[in-house]
């Protein structure tokens, strides 16, 4: 089984509102999946759904091959958007409730939480309330205990929110760390340039209904245009340009550079490889910058979310 | 996973760890205490100066019963005209001048009695006047037709009428007021408990919302879980307190009144000067005698029994109502459109306790009241005192666990839908379609 979540054609309406049409995704194994979608698309009910927080009208849930049961909250962590602790609570004496409930042992918790405090350099808050620390030490202590009973799947609904760049990296090496020790981690964000980072895997989800999924790669493959950036060195910068225009399909490139070269963008011809190209600009000028557009993640997202 | 422990304990210990929960605990009583001490002693202090009426008894025949007591003092004037009487009064700041006029007969005395001061006298004082000159100008009246006053008096008959059941039960005017103050104490303990504690259960509801740690818990606990551990556990810290307010306010209350010689017990609360009436009625030496047997005549095990069923009954019904109301709202001032129909029943069930079960408590208001279930706790625990049938007691019980159970399940939607939405207020017609999801 390659698959550690599958959800089957999964419903949900709140009254005559439909938060959920048909949703299936696959989450494999080991991968960092990515849940994408604009504000209200129905993310969050998904993730509520894995969660058994909501209950599907129609749909199942698998995990592990296992139909959804309770007694799955222990193999699942979940770091929700709207998140918190109780604020006049001691942080030592909260985690340990929180990781209580999820099903540990009192003396297993502690443990493990003395393990993640150092490793985190957080181990003097053990006795400080919530209040009176900054929010992003909050955060720190909300990403400890979502991940410290080792649940085989992952869920981080926007976990880099509240977090200086340094701390948002220390957080993103550690989901690194914890998917390379075998956990499934399932991502929720707005922030493209992080899913592009950490992602193998995306699900698009737009109002209500997925409508694209699969390997970031094959999907990339997928919106790929065949079109190069390039910068030239030249004198004659018009007749250049026309004479490329003769053989190729030509837009002007905005990139940063160094140099004042011709920037510009050009598509391939249909059997075209980049080598000829390559070639016949190497023949015409010299060339500076010479780059596939790869389309980022941002792109997909747009161009999906406007066309459906 | 069973986490109702757990929850319980955690609510348990952060109530009773809780800053202001101690300083209320350990506070109020002794507030309550000072308050009370303090009363006490300004009506001592207030009734303990004396105050000097100087009286001029033209006629002559009353004079005599004018006897000076430890808080008012009587000079008796004579020889002076009333004018002279006013400026001796008004220089010497006695409190007043009470003039009985000369008259040909003692109706014409009766019309001309006044008294001059210089603010409006105390109406105890008035009335104190008024009745010593009425028995004393009656006795006179009596004798001048002829009447002997020492036989009259002696020849006065004191009524008790013994109350007895059809099944032989013996109860006395004594009986009823232990009953009423069993019944009002009981029902009004469980009015002041649902209405504190029950805040309380929505307050930590709602903290629970506005902090955002609602759905990291609900990932792990059932939502009907959470709520019954928030409500147990919060109850569980009530009768810690309840219990230490209790406890601290005997001692104190035994403390101060023997540090500053003030007799608590003789605060006069209405119920206890209707028991000294009743217990006056009965003749005094009899006192504590009929008092033993009036609680002992109270249907003691039923009392108990019923008192916990309802009391647990009555207060989880209307705390899981709260608990909807905390999950339903994101702050405390957009609960005050769903507290109006909590709050109405439960005033009006302490309302038709103290008016109609006083009354007559088995008559069909108190009885319809002690069906209810919104009322019943209330209403049924101030009737029980007075004599029951079981199968209304059953019956009523039965009712409250159904609505219970009820409430529980309703209260369970609202808050599993209810604290997953922020931003809203919802309208009841939201509320009701939360229902359905």
């Amino acid at each position: 089984m390659n698959n550690l979540l599958v959800a089957n054609s999964v419903s949900k309406k709140f009254g005559d509102f439909t938060a959920l049409n048909n949703v299936s995704i696959e989450v494999p194994k080991g991968s960092i999946f990515g849940l994408l979608g604009p504000n209200g698309a129905g993310k969050t009910t998904l993730i509520r759904v894995i969660n058994q927080i909501t209950m599907p009208d129609t749909g199942s849930v698998l995990l592990d091959g296992q139909p959804l049961q309770s007694h799955h909250i222990k193999d699942i962590g979940y770091l929700p958007e709207e998140r918190g602790l109780y604020k006049s609570m001691k942080v030592g004496e909260q985690a340990l409730y929180l990781a209580q409930l999820k099903g540990m042992s009192k003396s297993e918790a502690k443990t493990r939480l003395k393990y993640w405090f150092e490793k985190l350099e957080i181990g003097d808050w053990w006795n400080k309330k919530i209040q009176e620390l900054s929010k992003g030490m909050a955060q720190k202590i909300q990403f400890v205990v979502t991940v410290l009973h080792q649940p085989k799947l992952l869920i981080f609904d926007e976990p880099f929110s509240g977090f200086d760049p340094i701390n948002a990296n220390l957080i993103k090496d550690e989901i690194l760390q914890l998917r390379d020790e075998g956990a499934t981690v399932i991502f929720s964000t707005h922030r493209m340039e992080s899913v592009e980072e950490l992602c193998d895997h995306i699900a698009l989800i737009h109002e209500s209904n997925k409508v694209l999924d699969g390997k970031l790669q094959d999907i990339k493959r997928e919106f790929k245009t065949n079109t190069f950036e390039v910068g030239l060195v030249t004198n004659n910068e018009a007749e250049l340009t026309n004479l490329i225009k003769e053989k190729f399909e030509v837009s002007k490139a905005d990139y940063k550079s160094l140099n004042d070269d011709l920037k510009l963008k050009i598509k391939l011809n249909n059997n075209d490889t980049s080598n000829d190209l390559l070639g016949f600009l190497t023949s015409k000028a010299e060339v500076n910058h010479f780059n596939e557009l790869v389309p980022t993640a941002n792109d997909i997202f747009i161009q999906t979310v406007k066309n459906s | 996973m069973n986490h109702l422990p757990l929850i319980i304990k955690r609510e348990y210990l952060t109530k009773v760890k809780n800053k202001s929960f101690i300083i209320m605990t350990i506070l109020s009583p002794i507030i309550m205490i000072v308050l009370i001490a303090v009363v006490a002693y300004l009506s001592q202090l207030n009734s303990s100066k004396q105050r000097t009426i100087s009286i001029l008894d033209e006629s002559g025949m009353v004079e005599s019963i004018f006897k000076s007591t430890e808080n008012t003092n009587y000079v008796i004037l004579s020889e002076v005209t009333i004018d002279d009487a006013k400026k001796q009064v008004e220089e010497k700041e006695q409190y007043g001048l009470l003039h009985i006029s000369k008259g040909e007969n003692i109706d014409a005395i009766l019309e001309g009695i006044k008294f001059y001061s210089k603010d409006t006298p105390s109406i105890t004082l008035m009335e104190g006047l008024e009745s010593k000159l009425e028995k004393e100008f009656t006795d006179l009246k009596l004798q001048e037709q002829g009447v002997d006053t020492e036989k009259l008096k002696s020849s006065k008959a004191r009524i008790n009428i013994v109350q007895e059941s059809f099944l032989g039960e013996k109860t006395s005017k004594i009986d009823n007021v232990v009953k009423l103050i069993f019944g009002g104490f009981a029902g009004y303990m469980l009015f002041m408990f649902i209405i504190i504690y029950g805040n309380m259960i929505m307050r930590s509801v709602i903290e629970e919302k506005t902090s955002r740690i609602i759905e990291v818990i609900i990932s792990s606990v059932k939502p009907v879980q959470l709520m019954l551990g928030k409500i147990i556990g919060t109850s569980l810290a009530g009768i810690t307190q309840f219990v230490i307010w209790i406890i601290l306010g005997g001692v104190l209350m035994m403390v101060v009144s023997a540090i500053f010689g003030i007799n608590m017990a003789e605060m006069q609360a209405p119920q206890q000067e209707m028991m000294q009436q009743a217990m006056e009625a009965q003749g005094g030496d009899m006192k504590i005698q009929s008092l033993m047997s009036a609680i002992y005549n109270l249907p003691l095990t039923n009392l108990i029994i019923m008192f916990l069923l309802f009391f647990i009954g009555g207060y989880l019904l209307y705390s899981s109502l709260y608990a909807a109301i905390g999950a339903a709202v994101d702050n405390e001032t957009d609960t005050q459109q769903f507290m109006l129909p909590i709050l109405m029943p439960l005033i009006l069930a302490v309302y038709v306790g103290i008016f109609t079960v006083i009354e007559d408590p088995h008559g069909t208001v108190s009885t319809v009241f002690s069906f209810i279930p919104l009322t019943s706790p209330v209403v049924m625990l101030m009737r029980i005192p007075f004599g029951v049938p079981i199968w209304q007691q059953v019956v009523s019980v039965l009712l409250l666990i159904g609505t219970f159970m009820f409430t529980v399940w309703f209260a369970a939607k609202i808050y599993r839908v209810g604290i997953l939405m922020y931003g809203k207020k919802p309208s009841y017609k939201e509320l009701y379609k939360w229902l359905k999801y």
